[in-house]
């Protein structure tokens, strides 16, 4: 029999708490840093800090579900003879097949078609079902080029070249062997169960004037078609947006460090790039600066999950959000459905991130036919499409009260700041203030 | 057919590769200037030959045309090619046939650094040198090169095959000389002679991966 120890008066290190006590004894045990997938959990300055605006006296509102409010948005007006157009700005961003199964990449292809959105491939390349399944398909133009062929370049409505994700600013990736299928195997020209190490730069450019010329390249061989976007993880946002613009690029999208990951170093994903809020307004201020705010439109994605987030975005100046963790999330990730199964892999629902090790009850983050065969791509699809519709009405919802028939009416006039940080990243004064800390000095 | 670029643009003569109109045709290209993005993405069975020293990635992501560049070429030469054959007579910039899938890569000069990075397929055969770093992360295909290599040659390279007929400065992290049997002397002549470069094959030394690199280990981060 043991003894009760009342515990109230035990006092935890605020600097060794027990997770990190539980890390310390992990990495002395196995000699390896952790590698897991999801994004950054630490607490971080995000749109909840921020508060819209509603319209009263000096502005007034539409009526909900009767005044139009439009959501639509095209991408690629600046160099590409077909544009891309979307009917609602929230996109879903690139993962690859070999992180996701086959079936995660088709309900996320059907979710994002039955409500006029694009959705992204990733690195590994196109997959059929995914094209097929996908009315607009932006095409990862990526380091590894796993995959990469010019007939996949040429089916594809945007390329997006990939300079770096939010999760991993300057970082590369690896697929590890045990979610090597035959399929991924043969899709990348690599051995089955082997680490394929996706590099972290491109092998055939080193810096913004060659990727003018090889942004150039892509559009000769699609014949100037498409649009092409570039994607950067958040850290020195300001000089990368407008080194994008130079190099040509008709969208910019920037990850923040929010922005999910199917495996990357926990020291990675908690300790490099900067969070998405200040991501955006810098990125906003970047294209003012050279007078191209909405001629090359701007897309921002990491940790975006409701219509609030996609709002406070807009008002900050981008034209249009993406989703991956959310989305994978609706597609059921971390289900308490699965709670039994997560406690076999010694996790629970809610705090699952091991995507990197292949063995996903969901079927989601796997290659295992046996579990990849539980999700039903179908229903899948509808439930991507469910949450993407719930967004869109909440974004309307949102802009509506602030008076506005475009979504992308909403401007920084229409925040306010909860904290003080919050109100220097974003330059939206501190609520109940005209005070915005820093706001003099210069970036 | 010849095609002016002291006259024509080059986005014309790129699109007239990607039309069913270049099915067959022998083209000669006057006037390049080291101009960039030069017959990208050919998707036809033609021969192109260009008179003239040509920019970045010329005959890149190229399919079944064969392309020859009578001069040098820039960064790039023929990235991602996936069938064809590409030869150039001079020398070839940084990352020649850098990801390229299939076809024939022929440099009759040198070729710079990082030549065949990341390469998935292609066979590459340089007449020269080539610079550091070549073959890094090079995954499947081959490498001849009937020169000298440069420092760190196939750094993490995986299942590619390299020979080499010269000096090799050094070997990258992984990469080892391995016995050069019959198996590989014959796939090394019938390169040679596809390149028309003449060599005897036993003069040869063939390089690979030792796999030590394959799947994470930790007592391997020293390696790096």
């Amino acid at each position: 029999m043991t003894n009760e120890i009342d515990r109230s008066w035990l006092v935890e290190s605020a600097t060794f708490s027990r997770p990190v006590i539980r890390e310390i004894q992990r990495a002395a045990r196995e000699g390896i840093y952790d590698i897991r997938g999801f994004g950054a959990k630490r607490k971080l300055p995000t749109f909840d800090d921020l508060l819209l605006l509603g319209a009263s006296m000096s502005r007034y509102p539409l009526e909900g579900y009767r005044e139009k409010c439009d959501t639509r948005v095209t991408f690629g007006t600046r160099f590409a003879e077909n544009p891309l157009t979307i009917e609602t700005p929230i996109t879903i961003a690139g993962m690859s097949f070999g992180a996701l199964s086959a079936q995660a990449k088709e309900g996320l292809a059907r979710g994002a078609t039955a409500v006029g959105t694009s959705t992204t491939t990733g690195d590994g390349g196109m997959t059929p079902e995914e094209r097929e399944h996908s009315r607009l398909l932006v095409y990862q133009y990526l380091p590894s080029r796993y995959g990469m062929n010019p007939d996949d370049l040429r089916k594809a409505d945007a390329i997006e070249v990939v300079v770096g994700q939010g999760a991993k600013p300057g970082g590369g990736g690896m697929l590890l062997g045990q979610k090597i299928s035959d399929r991924v195997a043969e899709m990348r020209n690599l051995p089955k169960d082997i680490d394929q190490r996706s590099a972290c730069r491109h092998p055939d450019w080193t810096g913004p004037d060659d990727l003018e010329i090889k942004i150039q390249e892509l559009r000769e061989i699609t014949d100037w078609k498409v649009p092409i976007y570039i994607k950067v993880g958040a850290t020195r946002t300001f000089f990368d947006v407008q080194l994008a613009v130079k190099a040509g690029a008709d969208v910019v999208v920037v990850d923040g460090m929010q922005g999910g990951t199917a495996a990357t170093q926990d020291v990675f994903v908690e300790h490099v790039g900067i969070p998405t809020l200040p991501a955006v307004r810098i990125a906003v201020d970047a294209l003012k600066d050279l007078d191209m705010h909405r001629t090359v439109q701007l897309i921002v994605s990491g940790g975006i999950r409701s219509g609030a987030d996609v709002a406070k975005a807009l008002a900050l100046g981008a034209d249009a959000v993406s989703i991956g963790t959310a989305a994978l999330i609706a597609m059921g990730d971390n289900s308490p459905e699965y709670e039994e199964k997560y406690n076999e892999l010694g996790t629970s629902a809610g705090f699952y991130d091991d995507y990197q090790d292949g063995q996903d009850p969901t079927g989601i983050s796997t290659q295992n036919p046996d579990l990849a065969k539980r999700l039903d791509p179908d229903i899948a699809g509808r439930r991507v499409a469910n949450y993407l519709r719930v967004m869109t009405l909440e974004l309307q919802t949102l802009a509506r009260a602030a008076g506005k028939t475009n979504v992308r009416n909403l401007e920084r006039e229409d925040l306010v700041a909860l904290t003080v940080e919050s109100s220097a990243m974003a330059r939206v004064p501190l609520a109940g203030t005209d005070w915005i800390p820093g706001f003099e000095h210069s970036r | 057919m010849k095609f002016d670029l002291a006259g024509q643009g080059i986005r014309e003569f790129n699109r007239f590769l990607h039309g069913p109109e270049s099915e067959g045709a022998v083209v000669e290209v006057d006037n390049p200037s080291g101009c960039h993005n030069l017959a990208v993405g050919a998707l036809q069975n033609c021969q192109v030959t260009v008179n003239g020293h040509v920019g970045y990635y010329c005959a890149a992501m190229n399919q079944q045309a064969e392309i020859t560049v009578r001069g040098n070429a820039g960064p790039g030469l023929a990235e991602n090619m996936m069938s064809g054959i590409v030869r150039v007579q001079g020398n070839a910039s940084q990352y020649c046939g850098a990801t390229a899938h299939g076809g024939l890569l022929v440099v009759e000069g040198n070729a710079s650094s990082r030549c065949g990075i990341s390469l998935k397929g292609t066979d590459i055969i340089v007449g020269g040198s080539i610079g550091h770093m070549s073959a890094f992360m090079a995954q499947t295909g081959r490498l001849v090169v009937c020169g000298d290599a440069a420092e760190s040659m196939g750094d993490s390279i995986y299942e590619a095959r390299i020979y080499v007929r010269g000096k090799v400065a050094s070997l990258g992290t992984d990469c080892i000389e391995k016995p050069l049997e019959e198996e590989h002397l014959k796939e090394l002549e019938e390169l040679l002679d596809r390149a028309q470069l003449n060599h005897s094959a036993r003069e040869f030394k063939r390089y690979g991966s030792a796999r030590r690199l394959y799947n994470f280990d930790v007592d391997n981060a020293s390696l790096y």
